[in-house]
């Protein structure tokens, strides 16, 4: 069940790569993010099963289609789906796939254990979490409400920008 | 199993944002990276035992949504003025 939801979530990203319409790669992200919420799911943290497909497939993605249909920016069929800079794309990818992939197997087995371990369920209550979350963990909460005053009041800076120009 | 998937999305979505041309998909590959790391967090979570890996997460989702909250009405005002998602369009951004 893991491997199908994790092998799910690969062909969305890969299809993310080669399709053309925007909706399309949207739809593929889409699909990506609801099977990483089921690994969330099946890995027994279900809160934050919830939250993904809440916050992501619920808020993040509805905006970004929405986007979408909104500029309706129709492009030539003859474009090139790809920069320039595809070919040192690609030699980086290679690289830091070799690397990363490298340095997680050399890593002591004891380090990477295999995620599906049993047993480990029902340990991630919400109430334990959003205990350690809200008694140990209250300053980055804190922060994150800076973090979001700063969001609205850039995006409202960038709204006044447009205004501006366009009169 | 997990890390290597993480390992792997997070590889694609940097590889789309460098390749793609689409100011949109170029956005939407950068959640995909965020995802990967999400990924990576919630198995050390779930291995280690430790709650400080959810609470990262939930800071990455905060810092997701926050993220498009500003770059989707820059790509919006972008479009605006030249009519077109290619981000070669965009080249006087270059200074």
């Amino acid at each position: 069940m893991l491997t199908l939801f994790s092998g799910l979530a690969l062909v969305g990203a890969v299809l993310m790569l080669f399709l053309r319409e925007p909706m399309r790669v949207a739809l593929a992200l889409i699909t990506t993010m609801g099977s990483i919420g089921a690994i969330y799911g099946l890995l027994g943290v279900h809160f934050l099963a919830a939250f993904q497909v809440l916050i992501y497939v619920g808020a993040v993605m509805v905006f970004i289609v929405y986007v979408i249909m909104l500029l309706e920016v129709r492009e030539q069929i003859t474009q090139p789906r790809y920069s320039r800079l595809l070919v040192p794309g690609v030699v980086g990818f290679t690289l830091l796939v070799g690397v990363l992939g490298i340095s997680v197997w050399r890593t002591p087995a004891a380090r990477v254990v295999s995620g599906s371990v049993a047993g480990s369920t029902t340990d991630f209550g919400v109430s334990e979490f959003s205990v350690a979350f809200l008694r140990d963990y209250w300053l980055p909460f804190e922060l994150t409400t800076v973090l979001l005053v700063a969001a609205i009041v850039a995006a409202l800076a960038v709204v006044r920008v447009s205004r501006k120009q366009h009169g | 199993m997990l890390l290597g998937l993480s390992i792997a999305l997070f590889s694609l979505g940097l590889l789309g944002v460098i390749v793609r041309r689409n100011a949109l998909i170029m956005l939407m590959c950068m959640e995909l990276m965020l995802n990967g790391v999400n990924v990576a967090l919630v198995n050390a979570m779930v291995d280690n035992r430790a709650t400080a890996g959810g609470v990262l997460v939930f800071l990455v989702f905060v810092v997701a949504t926050a993220e498009l909250a500003i770059a989707i009405p820059i790509v919006l005002l972008l479009v605006r003025r030249t009519r077109s998602l290619d981000i070669e369009q965009y080249s006087d951004l270059k200074g």
